[in-house]
């Protein structure tokens, strides 16, 4: 499989006041085309500030990263933003989801920015809520539905513009464990059956045991990669 | 339009806030609307169509101050006069002190001719010629009062007494005539000569003279013409047009623009503090929802726009709110006190000078919070620094 992330000695340093925090040391990574990563480490050690950088919500301070071929960390921020439109599938811990929203209005939110009319877009939503087993809750709002029914519609959300890759930090953190099996049941049926790309941040082993390969960080470097059971 | 469910949901987030906000607003646009509408009948007073024709001299040192009414054939002969017509503010109080009549005013009768915007039947006109006494009111006038044609109509002056020394004049009212608006039926017209003839002091002097001129454009140079027969006498003139004269008599009452403006600009500010408090804490509880929204990909410039259309939307809502109010208010006060009420309907202009007040006080105050929406990071947002 062709790498659909790469990394090359990657650095993030973040400067606060005076004191200046390396946070990743040089990482060197690849992601292949239909993997499925576990990240793993202690708190601290970098895990989520790799994955924003995958993400292309933050920049790296050195190296390079390229998805696709594309060097993102070139992009500037207008840029960054119309390829994470593009490429990029978020999942959250706390699902971020907007309160004020329907269910289907939230999994619309990524297609108001395609030229998509309305229809389509209300079209595609639905067949995204449909692929996580909730169409029938399209029209209830976040407050209304449980921790776990929440995270299916950020997946959803997540899935609807059929991004090349999915980024989940620590997705099944806020979670039951029934509710976080079905959740991970949920991305690995992603990863498997429609070939999506995950990179997913997670302290729980047992939801790491979920990927395809788990790699380990500590104190900003990559010590550990092994392949998962799965 | 497929960002306006995003507007709306940000604004209903905290109902009771946006409500007592969106309240806050409405009172001040309600307020806006009745000032306008007060103010409008200063800065719309005199512009007919036929008041372009027209032109006003009255004494340099004042309305009060009479010319010599010799000067009427000098006027008359003046490149560019059509006609001239010459009357005097009479001023008067009908039963009680309290029952004032502002334009009471002695004119010819060509007067008629001079102001075709004042519709009057032909039979009037005729009685008018044939009554010494005759008098003429506009129609709201005598709904005020309850006159009919055929009444006798005591008037005290406020400035002339009749030659016997008694303020005290009569009038029979021989016609009703009809304007545009219940403020222009105001006046109360009566003969010239009855009252040159009939007072104690004054004889052979004239209060202001109107001039009817074939081209608006040579208005500014007739003016001059005028002016310039009586210039170095002891009676200087000041020649204005009908509208500009208008204005100014109102004015000598009370500038009441400048008091429009001192106490809208007062409440608009204090709305601007009110809303832009409001717009800053909700654009500070949803950052964690502006930040996902910029992780989906919205631009800086999509967030600035959203913010910026939630602050511009509530201030819109409120303002037509308020003004839908103002006008119904002043078309319920219209029909219970008619023209006794010194106001014009909230009509365009005060609803095209009121939505730019309202877009200009949405920018203003969403323009903090949305920069600070548009420069939040996404790293710092999502984690709660």
């Amino acid at each position: 499989m062709s790498a659909l992330v790469e990394i090359r000695s990657l650095s993030k340093v973040y400067q606060r006041g005076r004191q200046r925090i390396e946070v990743l040391h040089h990482i060197n990574l690849d992601v292949a085309q239909g993997e499925f990563v576990a990240l793993m480490g202690p708190s601290g050690s970098g895990k989520t500030t790799l994955l924003n950088l995958i993400g292309g919500l933050d920049s790296p301070t050195e190296g390079t990263l390229a998805v696709a071929g594309e060097r993102i960390d070139q992009l500037g921020q207008g840029a960054l933003a119309r390829w994470r439109a593009a490429h990029v599938g978020f999942v959250f811990q706390f699902y971020n989801l907007l309160p004020m929203l329907s269910a289907q209005r939230n999994v619309e939110l990524p297609l108001l920015l395609t030229k998509l009319k309305g229809a389509e877009r209300r079209r595609n939503a639905s067949v995204a809520l449909q692929l996580v087993g909730l169409a029938d809750r399209a029209t209830h709002k976040p407050g209304e539905l449980s921790g776990g029914q929440q995270q299916r519609v950020a997946i959803a959300r997540a899935i609807v513009s059929d991004p090349t890759l999915l980024v989940c930090d620590e997705p099944t953190g806020d979670l039951d464990r029934q509710s976080a099996e079905e959740v991970l049941d949920l991305l690995q049926q992603l990863n498997r059956a429609h070939g999506k790309t995950i990179v997913m941040v997670t302290h729980d082993p047992k939801a790491a045991e979920h990927a395809g390969r788990i790699l380990h960080l500590d104190k900003g470097t990559l010590v550990e990669s092994e392949q998962a059971a799965a | 339009m497929k960002y306006l469910h995003l507007v709306w949901a940000a604004l209903t987030r905290r109902k009771v806030r946006t409500g007592l906000t969106l309240l806050s607003v409405v009172v001040a646009f309600v307020l806006f609307g009745l000032l306008e509408s007060v103010n409008s009948v200063f800065t719309t007073a005199g512009q007919t169509v036929g008041a372009a024709h027209r032109l006003i001299t009255i004494s340099k040192m004042g309305l009060f101050n009479p010319m010599p009414v010799s000067l009427e054939a000098q006027i008359r002969a003046v490149r560019g006069v059509g006609a001239v017509s010459r009357y005097s503010f009479f001023g008067g109080t009908y039963q009680s002190p309290k029952n004032v009549i502002g334009t009471l005013f002695a004119v010819q009768r060509n007067f008629f001719d001079l102001y075709p915007e004042f519709k009057i039947a032909p039979s009037a006109l005729r009685a008018f010629d044939a009554t010494q006494t005759g008098a003429i009111v506009g129609a709201a006038l005598a709904r005020k009062y309850h006159w009919k044609v055929g009444d006798q109509i005591p008037i005290k002056s406020m400035i002339y007494p009749r030659k016997g020394g008694s303020y005290i004049w009569t009038f029979d009212l021989v016609g009703i005539y009809h304007a545009r608006t219940p403020l222009e039926e105001q006046d109360f017209l009566f003969r010239w000569h009855y009252f040159d003839e009939a007072r104690a002091f004054g004889k052979g002097t004239v209060g202001l003279f109107v001039e009817k001129i074939a081209h608006p454009r040579q208005a500014s140079r007739i003016a001059a013409a005028i002016d310039a027969l009586s210039v170095n006498s002891g009676h200087e003139t000041k020649t204005q047009s009908d509208s500009a004269f208008a204005v100014d008599f109102l004015s000598q009452y009370v500038d009441l623009g400048l008091i429009v403006h001192a106490i809208m600009g007062a409440v608009f500010f204090t709305l601007m503090l009110l809303t832009g408090n409001t717009m800053a804490q909700a654009v500070r509880e949803r950052t964690p929802e502006l930040a996902v929204l910029k992780t989906l990909g919205f631009s800086n410039r999509s967030v600035l726009s959203l913010v910026l259309a939630e602050s511009v939307l509530l201030v819109i809502l409120g303002g037509a709110l308020g003004l839908l109010l103002a006008a119904a208010v002043v078309h319920v006060l219209q029909g219970q006190m008619g023209a006794q009420l010194p106001m014009m309907p909230v009509g365009g202009g005060i609803w095209l000078r009121g939505i730019v007040v309202m877009a200009l006080i949405g920018l203003a105050v969403g323009a903090l919070p949305a920069r600070r929406g548009m420069r939040l990071r996404i790293v710092d947002a999502l984690s709660g620094r």
